[in-house]
Protein backbone atom coordinates (compact mmCIF):
# COMPACT_ATOMS: atom_id res chain seq x y z
CA UNK A 1 0.00 0.00 0.00
CA UNK A 2 1.61 3.27 -1.09
CA UNK A 3 0.35 5.30 1.85
CA UNK A 4 1.26 2.80 4.56
CA UNK A 5 3.51 4.15 7.25
CA UNK A 6 6.57 2.08 8.04
CA UNK A 7 8.29 2.76 11.34
CA UNK A 8 11.80 1.48 12.06
CA UNK A 9 12.75 1.38 15.73
CA UNK A 10 16.53 1.39 16.11
CA UNK A 11 18.87 3.95 14.58
CA UNK A 12 21.92 1.86 13.84
CA UNK A 13 23.08 -0.26 10.90
CA UNK A 14 19.97 -2.44 10.52
CA UNK A 15 17.75 0.64 10.88
CA UNK A 16 19.58 2.70 8.27
CA UNK A 17 19.62 -0.23 5.84
CA UNK A 18 15.90 -0.68 6.41
CA UNK A 19 14.99 2.90 5.48
CA UNK A 20 17.33 2.89 2.49
CA UNK A 21 15.87 -0.39 1.21
CA UNK A 22 12.34 0.93 1.62
CA UNK A 23 13.00 3.88 -0.65
CA UNK A 24 15.05 1.84 -3.10
CA UNK A 25 12.15 -0.55 -3.50
CA UNK A 26 9.96 2.37 -4.56
CA UNK A 27 7.84 2.83 -1.45
CA UNK A 28 6.73 6.44 -1.27
CA UNK A 29 4.65 6.32 1.92
CA UNK A 30 5.58 7.79 5.27
CA UNK A 31 8.75 6.42 6.83
CA UNK A 32 10.07 7.07 10.34
CA UNK A 33 13.33 6.10 12.02
CA UNK A 34 13.29 6.12 15.82
CA UNK A 35 16.67 6.04 17.60
CA UNK A 36 17.48 6.14 21.32
CA UNK A 37 20.79 7.95 20.81
CA UNK A 38 21.05 11.63 19.93
CA UNK A 39 23.67 10.91 17.27
CA UNK A 40 22.89 10.37 13.62
CA UNK A 41 23.22 6.67 12.74
CA UNK A 42 26.87 5.62 12.78
CA UNK A 43 28.97 2.55 12.10
CA UNK A 44 30.12 0.57 15.13
CA UNK A 45 33.08 -1.61 13.98
CA UNK A 46 35.47 1.39 13.73
CA UNK A 47 34.73 2.36 17.36
CA UNK A 48 36.98 -0.40 18.72
CA UNK A 49 39.54 -0.02 15.91
CA UNK A 50 40.62 3.11 13.99
CA UNK A 51 38.55 5.41 16.22
CA UNK A 52 40.84 4.58 19.16
CA UNK A 53 44.08 5.38 17.32
CA UNK A 54 46.18 8.28 18.55
CA UNK A 55 46.14 11.56 16.67
CA UNK A 56 43.60 14.31 16.08
CA UNK A 57 40.04 13.72 17.22
CA UNK A 58 38.55 11.46 14.56
CA UNK A 59 35.26 12.14 12.83
CA UNK A 60 32.30 10.07 13.97
CA UNK A 61 31.81 7.21 11.48
CA UNK A 62 28.39 8.51 10.44
CA UNK A 63 26.54 6.57 7.74
CA UNK A 64 24.60 9.44 6.15
CA UNK A 65 24.05 13.14 6.63
CA UNK A 66 20.92 14.44 8.26
CA UNK A 67 20.03 16.31 5.05
CA UNK A 68 20.27 13.14 3.01
CA UNK A 69 18.06 11.19 5.37
CA UNK A 70 15.44 13.92 5.80
CA UNK A 71 15.38 15.54 2.38
CA UNK A 72 16.44 12.86 -0.10
CA UNK A 73 15.01 9.78 1.58
CA UNK A 74 12.14 11.60 3.26
CA UNK A 75 12.71 9.95 6.61
CA UNK A 76 10.93 11.33 9.67
CA UNK A 77 14.03 11.20 11.88
CA UNK A 78 13.25 10.79 15.59
CA UNK A 79 16.61 10.73 17.35
CA UNK A 80 17.17 10.79 21.09
CA UNK A 81 13.80 9.11 21.45
CA UNK A 82 13.84 5.81 23.28
CA UNK A 83 11.04 3.34 22.59
CA UNK A 84 9.44 2.25 25.86
CA UNK A 85 6.61 -0.08 24.81
CA UNK A 86 4.80 -1.59 21.86
CA UNK A 87 1.03 -1.93 21.49
CA UNK A 88 0.41 -4.12 18.42
CA UNK A 89 -3.38 -4.01 18.87
CA UNK A 90 -3.42 -0.22 18.43
CA UNK A 91 -0.33 -0.33 16.16
CA UNK A 92 1.50 2.18 18.29
CA UNK A 93 5.09 2.49 19.56
CA UNK A 94 5.34 4.30 22.88
CA UNK A 95 8.42 6.44 23.42
CA UNK A 96 9.75 8.71 26.14
CA UNK A 97 8.33 11.58 24.07
CA UNK A 98 4.90 10.30 23.13
CA UNK A 99 3.54 7.67 20.78
CA UNK A 100 4.08 6.94 17.09
CA UNK A 101 1.55 5.05 14.99
CA UNK A 102 2.55 2.59 12.28
CA UNK A 103 1.10 0.26 9.68
CA UNK A 104 4.21 -1.89 9.51
CA UNK A 105 7.09 -2.00 11.95
CA UNK A 106 10.73 -3.10 11.92
CA UNK A 107 12.30 -3.79 15.31
CA UNK A 108 16.03 -3.10 15.08
CA UNK A 109 16.97 -2.00 18.58
CA UNK A 110 20.21 -4.03 18.68
CA UNK A 111 21.85 -4.81 21.98
CA UNK A 112 23.21 -3.28 25.17
CA UNK A 113 26.69 -4.03 26.43
CA UNK A 114 26.66 -6.13 29.59
CA UNK A 115 28.58 -4.86 32.59
CA UNK A 116 29.74 -6.24 35.93
CA UNK A 117 28.14 -5.32 39.27
CA UNK A 118 31.17 -3.59 40.78
CA UNK A 119 31.48 -1.20 37.82
CA UNK A 120 28.82 1.20 39.02
CA UNK A 121 29.68 4.77 39.86
CA UNK A 122 33.43 4.83 39.15
CA UNK A 123 34.88 7.13 36.51
CA UNK A 124 37.28 5.46 34.08
CA UNK A 125 35.19 2.29 33.81
CA UNK A 126 33.44 1.75 30.49
CA UNK A 127 31.72 -0.73 28.25
CA UNK A 128 32.10 -0.18 24.50
CA UNK A 129 28.99 -0.11 22.37
CA UNK A 130 28.24 3.52 21.58
CA UNK A 131 30.07 6.50 20.16
CA UNK A 132 30.00 8.12 23.61
CA UNK A 133 31.66 5.00 25.07
CA UNK A 134 34.36 5.12 22.40
CA UNK A 135 35.04 8.81 23.03
CA UNK A 136 35.48 8.18 26.74
CA UNK A 137 37.84 5.23 26.14
CA UNK A 138 39.80 7.22 23.61
CA UNK A 139 40.21 10.05 26.11
CA UNK A 140 41.55 7.55 28.65
CA UNK A 141 44.06 6.20 26.14
CA UNK A 142 45.06 9.77 25.21
CA UNK A 143 45.86 10.34 28.88
CA UNK A 144 48.22 7.34 28.83
CA UNK A 145 46.05 5.08 30.95
CA UNK A 146 47.20 1.83 32.45
CA UNK A 147 44.49 -0.21 30.79
CA UNK A 148 42.71 -3.28 32.08
CA UNK A 149 40.26 -5.18 29.89
CA UNK A 150 37.68 -7.43 31.50
CA UNK A 151 36.82 -10.21 29.03
CA UNK A 152 39.10 -11.49 26.26
CA UNK A 153 36.39 -11.43 23.60
CA UNK A 154 36.52 -9.57 20.31
CA UNK A 155 35.69 -6.08 21.54
CA UNK A 156 38.03 -6.26 24.55
CA UNK A 157 40.84 -7.67 22.46
CA UNK A 158 40.47 -4.91 19.90
CA UNK A 159 40.69 -2.28 22.64
CA UNK A 160 43.79 -4.07 24.00
CA UNK A 161 45.28 -3.85 20.49
CA UNK A 162 44.57 -0.13 20.31
CA UNK A 163 46.18 0.47 23.70
CA UNK A 164 49.29 -1.57 22.83
CA UNK A 165 49.59 0.31 19.54
CA UNK A 166 50.07 3.42 21.68
CA UNK A 167 52.63 1.59 23.82
CA UNK A 168 50.43 1.54 26.92
CA UNK A 169 50.54 -1.29 29.46
CA UNK A 170 47.54 -3.58 29.03
CA UNK A 171 46.18 -6.46 31.09
CA UNK A 172 43.36 -8.64 29.78
CA UNK A 173 41.37 -10.63 32.35
CA UNK A 174 39.43 -13.70 31.23
CA UNK A 175 37.24 -15.95 33.37
CA UNK A 176 37.55 -18.97 31.07
CA UNK A 177 40.65 -21.12 30.62
CA UNK A 178 40.98 -20.09 26.96
CA UNK A 179 39.60 -16.91 25.37
CA UNK A 180 36.63 -17.34 23.02
CA UNK A 181 36.39 -21.05 23.77
CA UNK A 182 32.59 -20.91 23.61
CA UNK A 183 32.35 -18.98 20.39
CA UNK A 184 35.08 -20.55 18.25
CA UNK A 185 36.53 -23.51 20.19
CA UNK A 186 39.65 -24.26 22.20
CA UNK A 187 42.44 -24.53 19.61
CA UNK A 188 41.14 -21.45 17.83
CA UNK A 189 40.90 -19.50 21.08
CA UNK A 190 44.47 -20.44 21.87
CA UNK A 191 45.65 -19.22 18.46
CA UNK A 192 43.97 -15.88 19.12
CA UNK A 193 45.44 -15.72 22.64
CA UNK A 194 48.92 -16.06 21.15
CA UNK A 195 48.41 -12.72 19.42
CA UNK A 196 48.09 -11.08 22.84
CA UNK A 197 51.30 -12.70 24.10
CA UNK A 198 53.17 -11.78 20.92
CA UNK A 199 52.28 -8.12 21.38
CA UNK A 200 53.11 -7.65 25.02
CA UNK A 201 49.60 -7.81 26.45
CA UNK A 202 49.39 -9.49 29.83
CA UNK A 203 46.58 -12.03 29.30
CA UNK A 204 45.41 -13.73 32.50
CA UNK A 205 42.91 -16.57 32.15
CA UNK A 206 40.79 -18.32 34.80
CA UNK A 207 40.53 -15.14 36.85
CA UNK A 208 37.46 -13.27 38.01
CA UNK A 209 37.09 -9.68 39.06
CA UNK A 210 36.15 -9.44 42.73
CA UNK A 211 35.94 -5.67 42.95
CA UNK A 212 37.12 -2.41 41.49
CA UNK A 213 39.07 0.04 43.64
CA UNK A 214 38.88 3.78 43.28
CA UNK A 215 40.08 7.05 44.74
CA UNK A 216 38.20 10.35 44.47
CA UNK A 217 35.57 8.63 42.35
CA UNK A 218 38.05 7.39 39.72
CA UNK A 219 39.12 3.79 39.24
CA UNK A 220 42.62 2.94 40.46
CA UNK A 221 42.73 -0.84 40.32
CA UNK A 222 41.06 -4.19 39.81
CA UNK A 223 41.04 -6.87 42.52
CA UNK A 224 40.93 -10.50 41.38
CA UNK A 225 39.63 -13.66 43.03
CA UNK A 226 43.18 -15.05 43.34
CA UNK A 227 43.89 -12.16 45.69
CA UNK A 228 46.03 -10.21 43.24
CA UNK A 229 45.46 -6.61 42.21
CA UNK A 230 46.13 -4.83 38.92
CA UNK A 231 46.65 -1.05 38.76
CA UNK A 232 44.29 0.63 36.35
CA UNK A 233 43.37 4.12 35.17
CA UNK A 234 41.04 2.76 32.50
CA UNK A 235 38.91 -0.37 32.74
CA UNK A 236 37.03 -1.58 29.68
CA UNK A 237 34.42 -4.25 30.23
CA UNK A 238 33.86 -6.52 27.24
CA UNK A 239 31.69 -9.33 28.53
CA UNK A 240 29.12 -9.50 25.76
CA UNK A 241 25.76 -7.96 25.04
CA UNK A 242 22.08 -8.61 25.63
CA UNK A 243 19.35 -7.78 23.12
CA UNK A 244 17.74 -4.40 23.77
CA UNK A 245 14.20 -5.71 23.97
CA UNK A 246 12.99 -4.73 27.46
CA UNK A 247 10.55 -2.36 25.77
CA UNK A 248 8.84 -5.32 24.10
CA UNK A 249 7.98 -7.16 27.30
CA UNK A 250 4.26 -7.71 27.60
CA UNK A 251 3.64 -6.60 24.01
CA UNK A 252 2.86 -10.05 22.67
CA UNK A 253 6.11 -10.17 20.68
CA UNK A 254 7.64 -13.49 21.68
CA UNK A 255 11.09 -13.30 23.25
CA UNK A 256 13.80 -15.93 23.60
CA UNK A 257 15.32 -16.61 27.03
CA UNK A 258 18.30 -14.42 26.11
CA UNK A 259 15.99 -11.52 25.27
CA UNK A 260 16.11 -11.93 21.49
CA UNK A 261 12.99 -11.66 19.33
CA UNK A 262 11.67 -14.97 17.98
CA UNK A 263 11.05 -14.67 14.26
CA UNK A 264 10.18 -16.94 11.37
CA UNK A 265 12.54 -17.34 8.40
CA UNK A 266 11.18 -14.15 6.81
CA UNK A 267 11.95 -12.18 10.02
CA UNK A 268 8.27 -11.83 10.91
CA UNK A 269 7.64 -11.83 14.66
CA UNK A 270 4.37 -13.73 14.42
CA UNK A 271 2.42 -10.48 14.60
CA UNK A 272 1.12 -9.21 11.29
CA UNK A 273 3.21 -6.35 9.95
CA UNK A 274 5.83 -6.56 12.71
CA UNK A 275 9.31 -7.66 11.60
CA UNK A 276 12.74 -7.59 13.23
CA UNK A 277 16.34 -7.26 12.04
CA UNK A 278 19.91 -7.48 13.30
CA UNK A 279 21.26 -8.37 16.75
CA UNK A 280 17.80 -8.86 18.28
CA UNK A 281 16.68 -11.60 15.88
CA UNK A 282 16.39 -15.31 16.60
CA UNK A 283 15.41 -17.03 13.39
CA UNK A 284 15.66 -20.35 11.58
CA UNK A 285 18.42 -19.88 9.01
CA UNK A 286 17.47 -22.19 6.12
CA UNK A 287 21.12 -22.60 5.09
CA UNK A 288 21.89 -24.41 8.35
CA UNK A 289 18.52 -25.89 9.41
CA UNK A 290 19.19 -24.24 12.73
CA UNK A 291 17.93 -21.35 14.86
CA UNK A 292 20.47 -18.62 15.42
CA UNK A 293 20.98 -15.11 16.69
CA UNK A 294 23.98 -13.23 15.32
CA UNK A 295 25.74 -10.10 16.50
CA UNK A 296 27.51 -9.43 13.22
CA UNK A 297 27.75 -6.38 10.99
CA UNK A 298 26.89 -8.23 7.78
CA UNK A 299 23.83 -9.83 9.34
CA UNK A 300 22.47 -6.50 10.57
CA UNK A 301 23.00 -4.93 7.14
CA UNK A 302 21.33 -7.76 5.25
CA UNK A 303 18.44 -8.26 7.65
CA UNK A 304 17.70 -4.54 7.93
CA UNK A 305 17.05 -4.35 4.20
CA UNK A 306 15.23 -7.69 4.05
CA UNK A 307 12.94 -7.05 7.03
CA UNK A 308 11.79 -3.73 5.54
CA UNK A 309 11.15 -5.23 2.11
CA UNK A 310 9.27 -8.18 3.62
CA UNK A 311 7.21 -5.87 5.82
CA UNK A 312 6.05 -3.89 2.79
CA UNK A 313 5.44 -6.93 0.62
CA UNK A 314 4.59 -9.88 2.88
CA UNK A 315 3.06 -11.85 0.02
CA UNK A 316 6.50 -12.17 -1.55
CA UNK A 317 8.54 -12.29 1.65
CA UNK A 318 11.94 -13.95 1.28
CA UNK A 319 13.78 -15.91 3.97
CA UNK A 320 16.92 -14.63 5.62
CA UNK A 321 19.40 -17.20 4.35
CA UNK A 322 22.94 -16.18 5.13
CA UNK A 323 26.34 -17.62 5.90
CA UNK A 324 27.42 -15.78 9.04
CA UNK A 325 30.63 -13.79 8.70
CA UNK A 326 32.55 -11.74 11.20
CA UNK A 327 35.99 -10.29 11.44
CA UNK A 328 38.10 -8.82 14.20
CA UNK A 329 41.36 -6.88 13.97
CA UNK A 330 43.90 -7.69 16.68
CA UNK A 331 47.23 -5.87 16.52
CA UNK A 332 48.36 -6.23 12.90
CA UNK A 333 46.35 -9.42 12.34
CA UNK A 334 42.86 -10.02 11.04
CA UNK A 335 40.74 -12.87 12.35
CA UNK A 336 37.92 -13.92 10.00
CA UNK A 337 35.18 -16.45 10.66
CA UNK A 338 32.54 -17.77 8.27
CA UNK A 339 29.71 -20.20 8.94
CA UNK A 340 28.74 -21.58 12.33
CA UNK A 341 31.05 -22.87 15.06
CA UNK A 342 28.76 -25.72 16.17
CA UNK A 343 30.54 -28.70 14.65
CA UNK A 344 30.93 -32.47 14.68
CA UNK A 345 34.67 -32.09 14.10
CA UNK A 346 37.19 -29.27 13.86
CA UNK A 347 40.39 -29.70 11.86
CA UNK A 348 43.24 -27.29 12.55
CA UNK A 349 44.53 -27.44 8.99
CA UNK A 350 47.45 -25.07 9.46
CA UNK A 351 48.95 -27.40 12.09
CA UNK A 352 48.82 -30.30 9.64
CA UNK A 353 50.33 -28.33 6.79
CA UNK A 354 52.90 -26.54 8.94
CA UNK A 355 51.66 -23.11 7.89
CA UNK A 356 52.09 -20.40 10.51
CA UNK A 357 48.96 -18.55 9.38
CA UNK A 358 46.07 -20.15 11.20
CA UNK A 359 43.31 -22.05 9.38
CA UNK A 360 40.71 -24.36 10.91
CA UNK A 361 37.68 -25.98 9.27
CA UNK A 362 34.44 -27.02 10.99
CA UNK A 363 32.59 -30.16 9.85
CA UNK A 364 28.83 -30.40 10.14
CA UNK A 365 27.66 -33.87 9.11
CA UNK A 366 29.22 -34.55 5.71
CA UNK A 367 29.57 -30.87 4.87
CA UNK A 368 31.79 -27.95 5.69
CA UNK A 369 29.92 -25.74 8.17
CA UNK A 370 32.51 -23.17 9.17
CA UNK A 371 36.04 -21.83 8.73
CA UNK A 372 38.32 -19.51 10.65
CA UNK A 373 41.50 -17.89 9.44
CA UNK A 374 44.08 -15.52 10.81
CA UNK A 375 45.74 -13.41 8.10
CA UNK A 376 44.51 -15.43 5.14
CA UNK A 377 42.22 -12.88 3.51
CA UNK A 378 42.37 -14.47 0.09
CA UNK A 379 41.06 -17.81 1.34
CA UNK A 380 38.21 -17.04 3.70
CA UNK A 381 35.55 -16.18 1.11
CA UNK A 382 36.32 -19.32 -0.88
CA UNK A 383 35.26 -21.28 2.20
CA UNK A 384 32.22 -19.06 2.65
CA UNK A 385 31.08 -20.00 -0.84
CA UNK A 386 31.62 -23.67 -0.11
CA UNK A 387 29.51 -23.36 3.03
CA UNK A 388 26.77 -21.51 1.11
CA UNK A 389 26.47 -24.33 -1.44
CA UNK A 390 26.82 -27.00 1.30
CA UNK A 391 29.99 -28.37 -0.22
CA UNK A 392 31.11 -31.82 0.93
CA UNK A 393 33.66 -31.92 3.75
CA UNK A 394 36.04 -33.78 1.42
CA UNK A 395 35.97 -30.91 -1.06
CA UNK A 396 36.92 -28.41 1.64
CA UNK A 397 39.78 -30.60 2.88
CA UNK A 398 41.02 -31.11 -0.68
CA UNK A 399 41.01 -27.36 -1.27
CA UNK A 400 42.91 -26.88 1.99
CA UNK A 401 45.47 -29.47 0.87
CA UNK A 402 44.99 -32.04 3.65
CA UNK A 403 43.86 -35.71 3.39
CA UNK A 404 40.25 -36.61 4.15
CA UNK B 1 28.93 -0.62 -16.27
CA UNK B 2 32.30 0.07 -14.71
CA UNK B 3 33.33 -0.83 -11.14
CA UNK B 4 35.44 1.63 -9.18
CA UNK B 5 37.31 0.69 -6.00
CA UNK B 6 38.33 3.33 -3.50
CA UNK B 7 41.49 1.66 -2.21
CA UNK B 8 41.80 4.24 0.56
CA UNK B 9 38.57 2.88 2.05
CA UNK B 10 38.91 -0.82 1.20
CA UNK B 11 40.37 -2.99 3.98
CA UNK B 12 39.93 -6.31 2.18
CA UNK B 13 37.01 -7.70 4.19
CA UNK B 14 35.91 -9.71 1.17
CA UNK B 15 32.13 -9.26 1.14
CA UNK B 16 32.40 -8.25 -2.53
CA UNK B 17 34.24 -11.46 -3.33
CA UNK B 18 31.50 -13.42 -1.53
CA UNK B 19 28.84 -11.73 -3.67
CA UNK B 20 30.66 -11.56 -7.02
CA UNK B 21 33.67 -13.91 -7.09
CA UNK B 22 34.25 -13.45 -10.82
CA UNK B 23 34.65 -9.70 -10.37
CA UNK B 24 36.51 -9.27 -7.07
CA UNK B 25 39.25 -11.16 -5.28
CA UNK B 26 41.04 -10.23 -2.06
CA UNK B 27 44.75 -10.94 -2.38
CA UNK B 28 47.13 -12.59 0.07
CA UNK B 29 48.23 -9.16 1.35
CA UNK B 30 44.62 -8.05 1.92
CA UNK B 31 44.45 -5.74 -1.08
CA UNK B 32 41.51 -6.03 -3.48
CA UNK B 33 42.06 -7.11 -7.07
CA UNK B 34 39.40 -6.14 -9.59
CA UNK B 35 39.20 -9.17 -11.87
CA UNK B 36 36.80 -7.37 -14.22
CA UNK B 37 36.64 -3.61 -14.39
CA UNK B 38 33.74 -3.88 -16.85
CA UNK B 39 31.46 -6.71 -15.68
CA UNK B 40 28.78 -8.09 -18.02
CA UNK B 41 25.21 -6.92 -17.61
CA UNK B 42 24.37 -10.47 -16.55
CA UNK B 43 26.52 -9.87 -13.47
CA UNK B 44 24.77 -6.65 -12.52
CA UNK B 45 22.77 -7.96 -9.58
CA UNK B 46 25.85 -9.64 -8.06
CA UNK B 47 27.91 -6.49 -8.45
CA UNK B 48 25.14 -4.37 -6.94
CA UNK B 49 25.01 -6.76 -3.99
CA UNK B 50 28.78 -6.40 -3.64
CA UNK B 51 28.53 -2.61 -3.61
CA UNK B 52 25.70 -2.72 -1.07
CA UNK B 53 27.43 -5.33 1.07
CA UNK B 54 30.75 -3.52 1.37
CA UNK B 55 31.26 -2.67 5.07
CA UNK B 56 33.54 0.26 4.24
CA UNK B 57 31.53 1.61 1.26
CA UNK B 58 34.61 1.37 -0.90
CA UNK B 59 32.85 0.31 -4.11
CA UNK B 60 30.68 2.07 -6.65
CA UNK B 61 29.28 1.45 -10.09
CA UNK B 62 29.78 4.02 -12.83
CA UNK B 63 27.42 3.65 -15.78
CA UNK B 64 29.05 3.74 -19.22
Amino acid sequence: MPSEKLVVVGGSLAGIRAVEAVRKSGHVGPLALVGAEEHLPYDRPPLSKAYLDSGDNPEAPQFRTEEYLRDELGVDLRLGMRATALDPARKVVHTEDGEIGYHTLVIATGAHARSIPSADGLAGVHTLRTLDDAEAIRAGLDAGARTVIVGAGFIGSEVASAARKRGLPVTVLEALSVPLVRSIGEDMGRACARLHHDHGTDLRCRVKVTSLEGANGHVTGVVLDDGSRVDADLVVIGVGVRPATDWLKGSGVRLHDDGGVLCDATLNTGIEGVYAAGDVVHWPNPLFDDDMRLEHWTNAAEQGALAAKNALNPGEAKPSATVPYFWSDWYDSRIQFVGVPKADEIRVVSEETGDDRFLALYRRGDHIGGAITIDRPTQIMKYRRMIAKRAPWKEALAYAGVPA
Amino acid sequence: MRVVVDHSKCTGLGMCEAEAPDVFEVQEDGSLLLLKEFPDDAERSEVEAAVEGCPTEALRIVED
